[in-house]
């Protein structure tokens, strides 16, 4: 798959206690390592241990951390042992995450061995986006993010878009676009098929194309094989 | 204020008819012209011969609103509004609008406003400091889809909708309906347009030869009592003040030629 675009490699790499560099006698022993030993210490790559951290729950505190290292010529690059909190205000400021080192033992944590990456699309979880009142032709009714819930019926020449699925709970004479940020898992559930076109993660369907004997049915659409199914609900 | 997102489907008719309907009623009835440039509202009242001043010359300030209105020659509670035949829609502010709206509400019971077609400046315009609404719809499916559409403008530009009060009293008026073309499956029935649009129904007008001839001689077809248009228009107007009446003209209908005209498989 990816093997030939990504490698595993090991690395050492310091690690410095986030509550050290809050010690005013921190950076004067640091200060005095690195002189003693420049070259090892040059461009070195630092990970934070926020173990036991109050704070870091900002991102220009990391910003302050990483300045803080680059006066004495180190290098921020991660951080390990953080909360969900410090994690987003870490990647917000452009550092990795590390998975806690066998030398240490990490902070009980229910889920994450490997820390979640934050920037995936953002999973369904959002508050579903409900409509009550019939969708007029013209209009156009989008649910960023969440799924659309419409009891009324949907005119025809109204556009009803979700990043998740579609219900509606009457007919739909409108389009309709599910998945439209992408996700090809959504679908469209309606209570009278009469859609003007109906479309999940970009394919389509008009309503020429929509067989005869499913039209005005209430149906469950969804993409199987790259191809939209309809089924009877 | 009537309304219907498609031309030609009697508005300005159902305007007068309406406005005269409620004079017949003893109430105080203004029936105001918002289609500057194509004013019709003068012919069919039958007072284009009298027409001094209009809406825009008192927005503009050029006339006050008493030398503008034109008084019913049949009947005493009835007004006329003309608009300007020379200027366009432009011409009409919504700060003037409002303040002549304001100056007719202290002399009139009620305001009837004919809307020109269509979803720019002018029917927005007419339909933004609306308290009720009737829809103007054929039963004929352009007609019908652009109802919907008013209906939806309705919904979100109004000045009730942009200030979060109550919502506009919607309803919808079917004009030229044809029972025997129905029952042929030529035209849609009353069903059908209702569970397109599902807006309450205020009444049902029927194709009528005599709402040609009321246009063509000035008189407002309600004055008319022979006809059924007539007719059926103070039964619309009756419903509008809180009346029940029965529908007349029309009989309850098959659903499948709605799935007829809609399927096109």
């Amino acid at each position: 798959m990816a093997g030939s675009l990504v490698q595993g490699a090991v690395f050492t790499v310091m690690v410095v206690r986030a509550g050290m560099l809050r010690d005013p006698g921190f950076e004067f022993e640091l200060a005095g390592q690195v002189q003693r030993s420049p070259r090892f210490f040059l461009n070195a790559p630092v990970v934070l241990d926020l173990k036991d951290a109050e704070d870091f729950t900002q991102a220009p505190e990391f910003g302050e951390a990483r300045r803080i290292l680059r006066r004495h010529t180190l290098s921020l690059i991660g951080v390990q042992n953080a909360t969900p909190a410090q994690l987003d205000a870490a990647a917000a400021a452009g550092l990795a995450s590390f998975a806690p080192n066998a030398t240490q033992t990490a902070r009980p944590r229910p889920t994450e061995a490997v820390p979640a990456p934050h920037h995936e699309a953002a999973p369904v979880a959002a508050k579903s986006k409900l409509v009550t009142q019939p969708v007029r032709s013209g209009t156009q009714v989008y649910a960023r993010g969440a799924d659309l819930v419409v009891t009324a019926p949907v005119s025809p020449g109204a556009e009803i878009m979700a990043d998740g699925n579609i219900h509606v709970y009457a007919a739909l004479r409108g389009r309709a676009l599910a998945g439209a940020s992408g996700d090809t898992e959504a679908r469209i559930f309606c209570g009278r098929l009469e859609a003007e076109l109906i479309s999940i993660a970009g394919r389509y369907l008009v309503s020429d194309q929509i067989p005869p004997e499913q039209r005005g049915l209430a149906v469950q659409i969804a993409l199987v094989d790259d191809r939209l199914t309809i089924e009877r609900n | 204020m009537l309304t219907s997102g498609k031309g030609g489907v009697g508005k300005t008719t159902s305007a007068a008819a309406i406005a005269a309907g409620l004079a017949l009623r003893g109430k105080r009835t203004v029936v105001i012209d918002f289609d500057v440039g194509l004013r019709n509202l003068d012919l069919v009242m039958g007072c284009e011969r009298r027409v001094v001043f209009d809406f825009i010359n008192v927005i503009n300030g050029d006339a006050k609103l008493n030398q503008a209105l034109i008084k019913d020659k049949r009947n005493d509670n009835l007004y006329i509004f003309p608009t300007s035949q020379t200027r366009d829609k432009d011409a009409l502010s919504r700060d003037g609008v409002e303040r002549v709206l304001e100056e007719l509400k202290d002399n009139f019971d009620y305001i009837v406003c004919d809307s020109p077609a269509g979803i720019e400046h002018g029917a927005i315009t007419a339909l933004y400091f609306a308290d009720s609404a009737i829809i103007v719809t054929n039963p004929e499916v352009s007609s019908v889809r652009d109802s919907d559409r008013i209906i939806g403008i309705l919904a979100s530009k109004s000045r009730r909708a942009e200030h979060n009060l109550e919502p506009v009293d919607v309803h919808m008026l079917l004009t030229r309906y044809s029972l025997e073309r129905v029952k042929k499956g030529e035209m849609l029935s009353v069903e059908d347009v209702r569970e397109i649009l599902s807006i309450p129904l205020l009444g049902v007008i029927p194709e009528s030869e005599s709402v040609l001839r009321a246009s063509n001689t000035g008189t407002p077809v309600a004055f008319d009592q022979e006809s059924p248009a007539g007719r059926a228009y103070l039964d619309a107007v009756a419903r509008f003040v809180g009346e029940q009446r029965e529908m007349r003209f029309v009989q309850p209908e098959r659903r499948s030629i709605f799935r007829a005209l809609f399927g096109r498989a």
